[in-house]
This record gives structure tokens, sequence and C-alpha cells, in this order.
């Protein structure tokens, strides 16, 4: 052991400075936020949400730059790769970060909650979610995923003196907690078998086994589960609603849209670079779960009397539609980047769609103070654009052109049909049905805002703070624009692949 | 100018209603007259749009006209591609005919809860979805305009219905939604299992309705089947055809009147549509396979929905139930996959168009002088209001198909065509069906003549004697019904008013069966 440590030559890795700018950026943000805070009184407070959106997005301009010149960087001897893919996925994280300190602002302030410390915790947690958008190896995977969990288990409390926050707070902790340990798990089998924490490693060895192992099958199904907890995937779902339901509606829409995304991507890159060959294992296993995940998400959305909950288990059900693709993604290299390219479209329309309709909760909620189906009545005849708003990403969410969703969806049933096998026609028949019986409570919520009445004829108007309005028309216009002009997205999420696809 | 038609009339058809609703957007709700002109004036600019196009139309020519072709969504070859031949056209004119008569018809009558602009807005958003999935020559295309018809129609019968209104706005939307759900999922098929082309340098699936049916050719008989199954329950839904129509009847029980005439009207025919420029054309023999069913389907819908208006207390829901029965007609004529039944399908589809929208505009009228439907509290109409008394007559007479008006030669034809099916189609079974068919006329005759008895003669019943409510019918009325008047009658008597335009169109799709 001594002896090897003794020939072991340190080599300085290379570092890529702008590779990983975004990174830089948003720690310097975080460091500026922590000393502003620390040394300026409660005037000042508001500085906090400022700073952190700032940075956010000049961070997002590292991202700009890095996709113009197109080279794929890679680092630390492939452990950190920034590539088209890394690249439209930290801007998913940067961008809906923004839009979530946009929710933030009012809320933080109007609640007599920490405001600095909220936008650290943030920052942190993005910081955690764009660096596992590069990982590709298991240590940094968990490292990110530990970064992205830790300060989210915080958030999801921060309404202390409410007993549904702090219920909201332990759930999540102690079932990221678990679903770390199967992970880890997993992956301690995986580097078992294989020697490496490399995923293209591990690809290697593991697609050149003839037969399914015991082990890796064992392996495989630990890891894709322990990501299934991080997704809400039926049946690791149990604590999303009420983490939901409980944590501050911004962080609400944190969980429901950065954070899914987060453990998508680290699905697709272990499923893309890691298991690629694997179809016999993954396969079945993540088509069970798709089919589960939609279809339980729906039905139990349809019971839900409180709006938070409806779009908790609607992004349940939304996560059984991106996991679907997945299912059949090793069919053949054409169909595995039409599914690459079909999840990562979703997710980023999912993201618009869902933060929007997030926005418009928070609007009303702060004249209603609830957010039950019921204090939406009448939305119309005293907030018509809020109305409209809403019923856009109502729409999208339900995949009604011209609004965006619809192309996530065809892009999805597209792969699926793509693969030409039983798997997949079952699958596309399951969202399709799935896609209806999700319409009955959409169009339950359109239903109440545009025909019931206002809950004691209540018609006051409601006072629209500048950066909800402002969250509100970004989304909006990113869900319509997409929905129009699907172009607008897909020329950037044309070239994204992924190792085991060649790229 | 023939330029500019050409290169963007029919994109101007589509979108001019869009940029109306985008004005009246800014507009404030409280400038109520103002909403109302521009509404009226946007309708009447897209249908003066038509006129130009239909004047530059080339009626000898069967294939597609003011074609335009642009790239769309290119990573799956999805194309903007428009155009129009001789089946969209008569389409096109009726959705431009029908929706400024609404606006107008709607002038003075806003049903509750009112606001005019957002009902107006719901309208022409409405015209560019329907005039863009009949102009439509791209699956996605076809499917974004046919899904974007959807919402305005939900919101419209949801809002500004009658009292069930939220059940039957949501029933039309799960049912239609779950028509299109599966619609989606053959078109993809369809693309995946087609050959591809080429397309900037590079071998691609294609979505285009012009090269489809050649694309096509290649997929198996057992897929085929699949694929036009998927296309069947669209289609088959907005139709509708016989098992999927219990939408229909509350839809249009509670949908205001206006809702009611543009769902007759145009909706309808989005589904008879579908299967005549998307279904026959490219899955042939698949269709060839289907007919005997659709056929069965067709007249089982005849006899239901005129056994069910014989049982129909409400005089809307009768005519609701009617439009089954008739729809039932145009997919007798579809799917005798024979050029005269198609010919017969569109003029159906056009008359049943006018006959329909304009019976609920009058009932519509009738409810809001006696505040009811139902048949057994009416009566004397022709005394009360002599001339709305004729005017439902006439539409009345109308729809059951007497000859000399709209309504015959879209049944007449249609039965005809069922004596000789097309190639492969057993002679035997659709002669049956052409007998059922028969009877279902008689049945049409005695329950739309009952239902005239009931309501038009004897004398006024006592609550609505001295009601001074009940008035003839009055300016705005006329204004709208005239023109819907006037064709019934015209294309009575010239139907190769619309033969002509369709024929040339229709012998070029049928050359897909060897005829």
């Amino acid at each position: 052991m001594l002896a090897q440590l003794a020939t072991f030559a340190w080599e300085t890795p290379v570092v890529d400075l702008h590779a990983i700018a975004p990174e830089i950026i948003v720690v310097i943000t975080l460091c500026v936020v922590l000393l502003v805070d620390a040394f300026t009184g409660d005037d000042a407070r508001w500085t906090s949400s400022s700073i952190a959106g700032i940075g956010l997005l000049i961070a997002f301009i590292p991202i700009v730059t890095l996709a113009m010149d197109g080279s794929e960087r890679v680092m630390f001897g492939g452990a950190y790769v920034v590539d088209d893919f890394a690249l439209i996925l930290k801007s998913l994280f940067l961008l809906s970060a923004y839009v979530i300190v946009l929710l933030s602002t009012n809320y933080v302030a109007a609640g007599d909650y920490w405001e600095g410390e909220y936008y650290q915790l943030l920052l942190g947690s993005v910081l955690g979610m764009i660096v596992m958008a590069s990982a590709r190896d298991l240590v940094t995977m968990f490292v990110a995923l530990e970064m992205l969990s830790i300060p989210a288990y915080m958030l999801a409390s921060w309404r202390k003196r409410d007993a549904k926050s702090n219920e909201a707070g332990l759930k999540y902790y102690l079932m990221g907690v678990f679903a770390s340990a199967i992970l880890l798990y997993g992956m301690s089998l995986l580097y078992g078998l294989t020697g490496s924490t490399l995923l293209s490693a591990i690809g290697e060895v593991i697609n050149a086994s003839p037969t399914t192992q015991p082990i890796i099958t064992l392996a495989i199904v630990f890891v894709i589960i322990g990501f299934a907890f991080k997704v809400s995937a039926v049946p690791f779902h149990s604590w999303a609603p009420d983490t939901y339901e409980g944590s501050p509606t911004p962080i609400t829409s944190f969980f429901a849209v950065a954070t899914k995304a987060a453990g998508f991507v680290a699905l697709l890159q272990l499923v893309f670079i890691g298991f690629y060959g694997r179809e016999d294992v993954y396969g079945p296993v993540i088509w069970v779960l798709a089919v589960l995940t939609m279809t339980v998400g729906n039905l139990l959305a349809l019971r839900q009397t409180n709006v938070v909950r409806v779009l908790a288990y609607s992004g349940i059900a939304q996560a059984g539609y991106i996991l679907a693709p997945l299912a059949v993604a090793g069919v053949s290299g054409a169909v595995g980047v039409a599914s690459l390219q079909a999840i990562v479209i979703y997710l980023l329309i999912y993201a618009s769609m869902n933060l929007g309709a997030f926005a418009v909760v928070i609007t009303v909620a702060r004249k209603t103070r609830s957010a039950e189906i019921s204090s939406f009545g009448g939305l119309f005849s005293y907030a018509p654009g809020l109305t409209v708003a809403m019923t856009l990403f109502l729409l999208a969410l339900a995949g009604v052109p011209p609004a965006a969703g619809w192309f996530g969806k065809l892009e999805i049933f597209s792969s699926l049909v793509s693969a030409n096998n039983f798997a997949g026609y079952s699958l596309a028949l399951f969202v399709a049905v799935n896609s209806v019986i999700a319409f009955a409570y959409y169009g339950r919520l359109m239903r109440v805002m545009w025909m019931d009445e206002a809950p004691d004829s209540d018609r006051t108007p409601i006072k629209v703070p500048a950066s909800l309005g402002f969250a509100v028309v970004i989304s909006a216009v990113f869900t319509i624009a997409i929905g129009v002009f699907p172009a607008l997205l897909t020329r950037f999420t044309e070239s994204v692949t992924l190792l085991g696809l060649g790229g | 100018m023939n330029d500019f038609l050409n290169d963007w009339g029919l994109s101007l058809a589509v979108f001019l209603p869009l940029v109306g609703a985008a004005v009246m957007a800014v507009v404030p709700k409280a400038n109520e007259s103002l909403h109302k002109v521009i509404a009226l004036v946007t309708s009447l600019a897209v249908a003066g749009v038509g006129i130009a196009l239909f004047a530059g139309f080339d009626y000898s020519a069967g294939g597609l006209q003011f074609l335009v072709d642009k790239q769309w969504i290119p990573v799956i070859n999805s194309r903007y591609i428009v155009g129009m031949d001789g089946i969209s056209l008569p389409m096109i004119a009726l959705t431009m005919l029908v929706v400024p008569l609404c606006i107008v018809y709607s002038w003075n009558h806003f049903p509750e809860p009112k606001n005019p602009k957002a009902f107006l807005i719901l309208i022409l958003i409405l015209e560019t979805g329907m005039i863009g999935t009949f102009v439509a020559q791209d699956l996605i295309l076809f499917f974004v305009f046919f899904e974007v018809v959807l919402l305005p129609m939900y919101f419209m019968i949801g809002v500004w219905g009658g009292e069930k209104r939220q059940y039957a706005s949501m029933k039309f939307f799960l049912f239609t939604l779950f028509g299109s759900a599966l619609m989606i999922v053959s078109f993809l098929a369809l693309y995946f299992l087609s050959d591809q082309v080429m397309v900037d340098g590079k071998m691609m699936h294609s979505f285009s309705m012009i090269l489809l049916p050649e694309l096509a050719q290649g997929i198996s008989i057992g897929a085929a089947l699949w694929i036009f199954g998927g296309m069947f329950m669209g289609f088959g839904i907005k139709v509708p055809i016989f098992p999927f129509h219990s939408w229909l009847p509350d839809a249009h029980t509670q949908a205001p009147t206006v809702g009611s005439v543009i769902l007759a009207a145009v909706l309808l025919k989005l589904g008879t549509y579908g299967f005549i420029r998307i279904a026959l054309p490219i899955l042939p023999e698949a269709a060839q396979r289907w007919a005997p069913f659709i056929g069965l389907l067709a007249v089982i819908g005849i006899i239901y929905g005129a056994l069910c208006c014989l049982a129909q207390s409400d005089m809307k829901r009768l005519i609701a139930f009617s439009s089954v029965s008739h729809m039932g007609f145009v997919m007798l004529g579809i799917s005798t996959l024979t050029d005269i039944g198609i010919n017969a399908a569109v003029f159906g589809m056009v008359a049943h168009g006018l006959i329909t929208g304009l019976l609920f505009f009058v009932a519509g009228s009738a409810k809001e002088r006696f505040h009811t439907l139902d048949i057994s509290r009416l009566g004397g109409l022709l005394k009360q209001a002599p001339h709305m008394g004729w005017i439902l007559g006439l539409a009345t007479m109308a729809s059951l198909g007497l000859p000399g008006l709209a309504g015959f030669w879209g049944e007449f034809p249609a039965i005809l065509a069922a004596y000789s099916p097309g190639a492969g189609l057993s002679e035997a079974l659709f002669r049956v069906y052409m007998v059922v068919a028969a009877l279902g006329t008689v049945l049409a005759a005695s329950y739309l003549l009952w239902m005239y008895q009931r309501v038009a003669f004897g004398t006024p019943k006592a609550e609505f004697a001295d009601d001074p409510n009940i008035k003839d019918v009055n300016f705005t009325e006329w204004l709208a019904w005239t023109p819907i008047l006037v064709l019934i009658v015209v294309l009575g008597v010239f139907p190769n008013l619309i033969f002509k335009v369709t024929d040339p169109a229709i012998t070029l799709t049928m050359r897909a069966f060897g005829v």
C-alpha cells in the first residue's frame, strides 16, 4: 500500500478556467451574498436577492461563450466534461434558479424569514446542480448530489414556525438520506465490479460482459432507484406531495423543476454513458417506473384540492413521461439520440411551464392567502391577465398546442414510436391515455378560474409585484414562443449527445 | 397582386383573425362597441381575403393551389405547408361565412356573463384554428390547428353555456383530447414507418400530406390497419361517429347559440375532412378494409340518431341528435370509397353546416324569447312570430332532405353511392346499408316534421300567449340568417356550384384507389 503510494506520481490536473467559469461565478456570488449579509444591517436585506439574481445571470455569460466556442472540454481525466449536454442543462439550472430568485424576492422579504441565508443555500444548491451537469464520475456525481440536496433539506423547512414546513424538511431529509444510502450501495457495487469510478470506464466493463450477471443487475437497479427518489418516481414518490405542500412555495417550484431536472441529468449520464449496453437491465426497470409514475401521479392528482399538491402530483406524472423514452433508449443509436434529446427538450419546456404555473400560484396566494383550488374561483373576473397566463401554463402542461408542452410530448411520442417495438408502442399508448386523464385536473383548475364565482364575491384586484410579474411574463413568452416555433429550442438540442451514443 | 396572393393569401386568411384578437386584447374591456367593430371588421377582412383567393382559384385543376412550403421544425422535418384544393375550398368558404354571421348575430345578444371582449376574441381564435386545419398540408401543422380549435370552444361552452355547462365542456374536451392523443400517435407511427425523402442533403422522414401517399406505400397492411384505427378514433370522435357521439348532445345543448352554430357548421367537419384529406389518400388499403366497418357505424348512427330525435323533448337536443344522423350520411358517403360518395360527403358537410347552423340560430332565438326549448311548452310559432316560423320551416324541410334545397344533395348521392361501392367492397353489404340509410331519411322526415308541427303549428300556449317579449325576427337576425337562407336555396337548385369545385380534387384523391 505504502509502496503504491510512493510510486504514485502527482500530476497537477489541468484546470480549464473558461470551462468552469459558471461554477466559479456562482461560488463568488455566494460569497458576496454572505459577506454583504454579514456586514449590513436590516435595511439592506433586499440586496441579497438582487445580488443572487444578478450573479446567476452573470454565470450564464460564460455558458454562452462556451457554447459559441463549441468545443468539448474534458477535465480531471474525464471526470468533468463540459459538452453541449452539460451546457444546455447548466443554462436550464441557472435560468430557472434566476426565475426562482424572482419568485422568492417578495415571498422571503414579506415572510420575515432569514434572507441572506436563504439565497446562500439556494446558490449552494444551484452550484451542486451545475456541477452535476458535468459530472461523469461516480464520486463527482455523489458530491454534486449531496451539494444540491443538503441546502434543499434546510430550505424545505424554512418556515420554522409552521409544523407543515418542518414536516416537509424532515420527510425530505429522511427520504433523501435513505436514497443516498441505496445509491451509494449501488455505486460501491459498480466500483467493485469495474475498478473505476469513471462512468466511461464502467461502461466499457459492463457492456463487455456478455451475460446478465446478477451483481450488475443489482448495481444498476440500486443506482436507478437512488435517483428515482430524486425525480419522485412512483413508488419512491411518497415524500413529494407533503414536502411540496409544506415548503415555501418558491422552494417547492425549485424542487419541482430544478432538483427534479438534476435527478434526470444524473440518470441520463448513468444510462447513456455507464449502462448503455445493458438495455436488458435498465429497460424493463424504467418501463415499469415510467408507467407507474405517470399513472399513479395522474390518478392521485385527480383527488387533490390544493393547487400546490395538484402541481406536485402533476409533476410526478410528468416525471413519468420524461422517464418513458429512457426505457427504449437502448434499442439503437438513433433511438438513443432521439430519446436523449426528447428528454432534454421536455426538461427545458417543463421548467418554463411549471415555473410559470408556480409564479401565478404565488401571485394569487398573495391575495387569497391560500392555495386551495376553490380560492382560484372567479380569477378571470378580477385578474384576467393572470388567468390567461395560468391557462397557458396549464395547457402547456396538458400538452395542448400552441403552448410549448405539446412539442415536448410530441418529441417523447416520437422517440417512443421510433423504437418500433412493443415497449415503445405500449408506453406511447400509456402517455396518450394519461395525457387525457391529466386534462381532467388541469381542466378543473381552468374551469374554476374561468367559470366559478369568486369566493365571498371578493373581486379586489391582485397587486402583482414587479419581480413576480416579470417571472410570469418570461415564462409565458418562453412557453408560447417554443410552442409556436419549436425550432428555437431544437437548434440548441440538436447537437446534444452522450458518450454511449458515440458523442 | 397575384404573387402576393400565392405566397401570403392563405397565411393571411389563417392569421388575420389572430391579429384582430391581439388588437382586441389591448383595447380596454369597457369599450364594448369598439370590440364588436374590430371583430366584425377582422372577420370581414378574412372573408375578403377568402374571396380574393376563391377568385384566383383555378377550378378546373385538381391539385393544391396557393401552395406555400417553408421550414418550420427542421429536426423532425415538419414543415409549414399550406395549400387549398377543391376539397378544402368549400370548407374554408363555409368557415369564412359562418364566423362573421355569428359575430353579427351576437351583436346585441351576448349570452351571460356578457363580456363581449373575451367572447369575440375566442371566436377569432377559433377562426384561425378552423381555417388553419383546412389549409394545413403537414400532419403536425394540421394537428396543432386541430387542437387550437378545442380550447376556445371549451371556454365558450364552459363560460357562456347553459346550466350544465361545466359538465358538457369537460366532456367535450376529454372526448376530443382522447381522440387527438391517439391520432398523434398514429401520425408518428406513419412518419416512422413510411419511406424517407431527401431534405437538405439528409434522408429524413416526412410529415407532408402531399408526399405521404407515395411514401406510405411500403407500410405493411397490419401496421396500416392500426394506424388507420388511431386516425379513426381521432377523426371519428370529432365527427362524431356512432359510439363516440355522446359528447355532442351535451355540448350542443349547453353551448351558447353561436357556439352551437360554429360547432355544428364547422367543427364537426374537421373530422370528416380529416378522413377525406388524410386517412383515405395516405392509407387506401387500410381504408378499404375499414370501410365496411365505418359504413356499418355510419348507418347505425343514422338510425340511432333519428330514433333519439324522436325521443327528445328539448329542441336543441333534438337538433343535436339530428346532427349525429346527418353526419352518418356523410360518413356513409365516405365509406363507399367512390368518387360520387365523397362528392356527396363534401356537399353533405356544407349543407349540414348551413342547415343545422340555421336551425341552431333559430333555436337560440326561440330560447331567447321563450326562455325554454321544451317542445311541449312551445307552439304556434307561426302565429306569434310568422317570419321566424317560416324560416324554421324552411330549415326543417332542408334538413329532412327535400329536393330543391341543399340537404337533398348531401343525402341522396350518398345513398346512391352505397348502391355500387368502390372496388373491393362488398356490394351486398353496402346495399343493405343503402336500404337502412334510406329508411333513415323517412325517420328524419318524421322527427323533423313532428317537431315543426309541435313548435310552429297550432295556437300559442297560454303561458306565452300574451308575452310581449315574443317578437318576430329582428334586424340582426335577418342580417345573420339571410345569407344562409339564400345559400340553402341556391345550392339546392344549383348543386353543381359545389360539385364542380370538389370533383377535380376528389378525382385526384381517388386515384389512390385505382379509380
